[in-house]
């Protein structure tokens, strides 16, 4: 226990007189939450919509203006011709084309149907998707008015109707479901990077072989290694959970002491996956590459940007292996939704059963040599 | 000169490790993202309460069960259970069918369809409500037996230029491949310099007849060389795995990639300039350049939502202009004509850290 | 038990290459031991084993009466060690360094605070008290991290080139200290390739490619070998050995 003390005041000494540390264990999780929540978001609006008005009638101008009152698209150009676009559309200066046809209005008066042209830049599939549902919906309704009022037939007073409720988030506010995701990234890199990285560069430097011809004992030396880095994760997590909820207002709506067991179990994962890597390494440089390799497959595949459900089988699969995964599932269910202990149970078990795999493998694989 | 540079090759290739990280990570990134990265929502577990029972409301519950989108998991009578299914995570929505369903719809009465999503994934929520509206409007007009005012006039014809099928492939292959380019040239450069300096073999190599501008040269040349290959592999991979069009002139896609390797090298090694140690060297490159290039270059998100201060910064971002121009030669077939701005601003931004960095060497080679 | 080191057959392997072949030794207690070699002889090597930081592949090892197979975290208790690469820690103090390595081999508080006053003393480090222990001279260094391994007053002391780098006047002030070690009856087994500081040694054994080609005095093997000093006999081992492999 003396020794570890040792250790532990070693450690701390050396954390704090590097000027890079404090900023990074201060700083980073501040521009993380600020630039992550804020840049990550899918919510489309102001879509730069350009008309190709070859009707030009009293019914054409409603249709338009319709679009230009929604707060999803707003009107860049007005051409005669699609071609007059193309250009337009290449530099990302158009990003969707309604082409009205001659005799809109006069088909419509006719009650006969009529087709109206959307081009959708759709260099990104979901969003040029989105955008064209968006559309659709706009052109539905100018399409039901058209009836009424030629038929006097109200078709808002008859058939179904979605109505959407939005459970959790009924802003559908983006940065909600971010923050819970981003505080998981944070102490994930911070943990991991920081430990591994800390322990190569003894080996690099070779302090360490000093140490190894001293008799401190292998789970001292992990202890005191790892147990300062598991301080500075949590103290980020909590700092990050204060910003979350005074600056961003993220509801936290299941028990904090859920979210800090939980988290505990998870950096000590975490600081394994660090031991690790560090065992297998010998150069700061292979550790840290090691490590982004890791954790990019693990940030990506974790559902934190994209759904997990739209992944193929086989990646959700992989997803099993993947300890930022569960945890970003454990955070975002007991801080938006309240989930409790029995209903994330599941994610808890595998993280705690992760962190004994991890740990054991990486004080397995230390060798107190040469 | 010749012998140094053959040295940083064989330092470079000797470790396996540094090999298999140049080239076995960027190889299994663009497979697996390339593979696993989709937005398209297929097979979301949800519920229904159905309170009315009858035969159309079996109907409708079949109907989306059999759509693509959904995967209808439990039916309940009232709405009591829902929470605690949230709660677990096992459902993303769910559908309430009103009393009476079959008969206010025969009778051709409004019927309100309740739609509860579990926004706490506020796109998922947005993307099924979506999906529901839509799957409704085909249940609907299947029954509306002879109301001909139930059938739209106005059709939408919808074309999606440069990605038919709309495959997120596209959209993510360009900024798999930008952020692969700038990973491997400005952080492995940026260390390997930090390197030598933390070792103590830089003194050496300045006390040496080489100039540091050879020295410099030295080190970054294998690098080039290595990301140029790392660039061609990606590509052929991006053709023949994935199936990407390649509209543009291929000549011009890689003289772009070449200009990107140059300036994610200089500034690789402008950051090296300005750190002293091998992890800080890590750290500047990992949160100044990676993040920013994943978040801010509009690889995963569109840049035109973020705030506007974001938006001046992502200008700053050299991968936002180069994930722009490989997505406008491979995707629209776009020539340099239309891509000269672009390309200057990345030629502009590799003068300015070339400069930079010897600014920065001069004074210190001064003050040493 | 008289010996401080017993070192019989000793042989290390890294898959096929054999960095050090079939070793036969011991060293007394009390004694100033020197080990001899070029370059990748197989120093370094031996002196990990002996220190527990490597496991032999054959042979038998014993180190303070321990064995180095099974009992090598209780021979790091009763030895000092200080590498060929500076080991203290850059950014820590000199008390800092002290009072870290005297904890950790199980010293009292006060202890440390008498050894970390000695030493300061001994050592002339006034001036540098309170700085980080990379503002130090190489010579101070190297000094202060002979001190350091030897805190915890163990009974064998291992040294690993420890001078090399070093000024002529350090060096020599240097060899003064581990005189003084010697004197309290403490075994000093130290690695170089100076030639000259073969002639402070007790006893000196010279390694040719893993294996050990002389063992003797420095005067006894000036005789044997007819050579006016360490420097030749080292020589014309070398070349014999080229001269049998080409």
């Amino acid at each position: 226990m003396r020794t570890i003390l040792f250790l532990l005041q070693k450690e701390f000494i050396q954390i704090f007189r590097n000027k890079m540390m404090l900023p990074i264990i201060i700083v980073i999780p501040i521009v993380q939450l600020l630039i992550l929540s804020y840049t990550a978001t899918f919510e489309i609006k102001n879509v730069s919509l350009a008309f190709v008005d070859q009707d030009k009638t009293q019914t054409s101008k409603e249709l338009k203006s319709r679009f230009e009152h929604s707060p999803f698209f707003t009107t860049y150009a007005e051409a005669d011709h699609i071609a007059q676009l193309e250009e337009a559309m290449l530099h990302q200066k158009v990003e969707m084309i309604l082409v009205i046809p001659k005799d809109f209005e006069k088909h419509l008066n006719l009650s006969k149907k009529t087709d109206l042209q959307l081009i959708v830049d759709a260099v990104n599939g979901s969003a040029a998707n989105l955008m064209a549902s968006y559309a659709n919906q706009i052109v539905l309704g100018f399409n039901s008015d058209i009836i009424t009022e030629l038929t006097g037939f109200n078709i808002k007073e008859t058939g179904i109707h979605v109505v959407p409720r939005y459970w959790y988030n009924p802003e559908l506010d983006y940065k909600t479901y971010m923050v819970p995701g981003i505080l998981v990234l944070l102490v994930s890199l911070i943990g991991a990077f920081l430990s591994g990285m800390n322990i190569v560069r003894e080996k690099e430097i070779g302090t360490i072989e000093q140490l190894n011809v001293t008799p401190i004992k292998k789970h001292q030396f992990i202890i005191g290694k790892l147990l300062p880095f598991w301080l500075i994760a949590m103290f980020d997590l909590c700092f990050g959970l204060v910003i979350a909820k005074i600056i961003f207002a993220i509801p936290i709506l299941g028990s904090v002491w859920l979210i800090l067991g939980v988290a505990a179990i998870y950096l000590i994962l975490v600081l394994g996956l660090g031991l690790f890597i560090s065992t297998i390494t010998d150069t700061q440089q292979q550790a840290m590459f090691l490590a982004w390799f890791f954790f990019v497959i693990f940030i990506m595949l974790s559902g934190l940007f994209t759904p997990i459900e739209a992944m193929p089988e086989w990646t959700q699969r992989l997803n099993i292996l993947n300890p930022i995964a569960y945890f970003i599932d454990f955070m975002r269910m007991v801080m938006l939704k309240g989930s409790g202990f029995s209903d994330v149970l599941s994610q808890i078990l595998h993280i705690t059963i992760y962190a004994i795999i991890t740990m054991g493998l990486a004080i397995f694989r230390y060798r107190k040599r040469a | 000169m010749k012998g140094f540079i053959i040295k940083e090759f064989l330092q470079i290739f000797r470790d396996y490790r540094s090999m298999a990280i140049l080239f076995g990570i960027p190889i299994a990134q663009i497979l697996l993202f390339g593979f696993a990265l989709n937005m398209d929502l297929n097979n979301a577990h949800i519920a229904i309460v159905n309170k009315s029972g009858d035969a159309k409301s079996i109907e409708l519950i079949n109907k989306i069960n059999s759509s693509d989108y959904f995967i209808v998991d439990q039916v309940f009578n009232s709405e009591t259970n829902i929470q605690a299914a949230f709660q677990r995570g096992e459902i993303k929505e769910v559908i309430v069918i009103p009393e009476d369903f079959a008969a206010r719809l025969a009778s051709n009465q409004k019927i309100e369809l309740q739609v509860i999503a579990d926004a706490s994934d506020p796109n998922t929520a947005s993307i099924l409500v979506n999906y529901t509206q839509a799957v409704v409007s085909s249940f609907q007009s299947q029954n509306a037996k002879g109301s001909s005012a139930a059938l739209p006039l106005i059709q939408v014809e919808s074309r999606f230029k440069y990605n038919e099928s709309l495959k997120s492939v596209y959209m993510f292959v360009p900024g798999v491949f930008t952020i692969i380019l700038m990973l491997v040239s400005a952080m492995m450069t940026s260390i390997s310099i930090a390197r030598e300096k933390e070792l103590g073999t830089m003194e050496i190599l300045l006390v040496s007849p080489i100039t540091p501008v050879q020295i410099i040269l030295g080190k970054v040349f294998p690098y080039v060389l290595l990301s140029f290959i790392n660039a061609g592999l990606i590509l052929l991979m991006s053709a023949f795995v994935f199936g990407m069009p390649f509209s543009g002139s291929i000549t011009l896609l890689l003289a772009e990639a070449l200009l990107f390797i140059l300036m994610a090298l200089s500034l690789g090694i402008f950051i090296s300039t300005v750190s002293n140690s091998q992890q800080t060297a890590m750290l500047l490159s990992m949160f100044a350049l990676l993040l920013p290039t994943i978040l801010l270059s509009g690889f995963v998100f569109p840049i035109k939502n973020m705030p506007e201060v974001l938006q001046w910064l992502s200008h700053l971002m050299p991968g936002k202009w180069f994930i722009i121009i490989v997505k406008a030669i491979i995707l629209k077939g776009a020539g340099f004509a239309d891509l000269w701005k672009e390309t200057l601003i990345i030629l502009s931004m590799t003068l300015f850290f070339i400069g930079l960095s010897i600014k920065k060497f001069n004074i210190r080679l001064a003050t040493n | 038990m008289s010996k401080a080191v017993v070192v019989k057959d000793l042989t290390k392997k890294f898959g096929n290459f054999t960095a050090v072949n079939k070793l036969n030794f011991e060293v007394d207690k009390g004694e100033v031991f020197g080990f001899l070699g070029a370059n990748g002889a197989g120093k370094t090597t031996a002196i990990k084993i002996l220190c527990g930081l490597s496991k032999p592949s054959s042979g038998q090892v014993t180190v303070a009466g321990f064995d180095a197979y099974k009992q090598s975290e209780l021979i790091k208790k009763n030895i000092g060690y200080m590498s060929q690469r500076f080991s203290l820690y850059d950014d820590l103090t000199i008390a800092e360094n002290i009072r870290f390595y005297g904890g950790i081999y199980g010293l009292k508080r006060v202890e440390i605070q008498s050894k970390t006053k000695e030493y300061v003393k001994k050592l002339d480090l006034e001036e540098f008290e309170g700085r980080a222990v990379i503002d130090l001279p190489l010579g101070i260094k190297q000094k202060l991290a002979f001190s350091v391994a030897n805190v915890h007053n163990p009974a064998i002391i291992f040294l690993d080139e420890p001078t090399s780098g070093v000024d002529p006047i350090t060096r020599r002030q240097f060899w003064d200290m581990i005189y003084s070690e010697a004197a309290k009856g403490k075994t000093i087994f130290v690695t170089t390739h100076y030639m000259d500081e073969a002639e402070y040694c007790d006893r000196i054994t010279i390694m040719v490619d893993g294996k050990i080609e002389a063992l003797d005095s420095p005067s006894r093997l000036k005789k044997d070998f007819n050579a006016h000093n360490i420097s030749d006999i080292f020589l014309k081992l070398s070349r014999k050995q080229n001269s049998t492999q080409n």
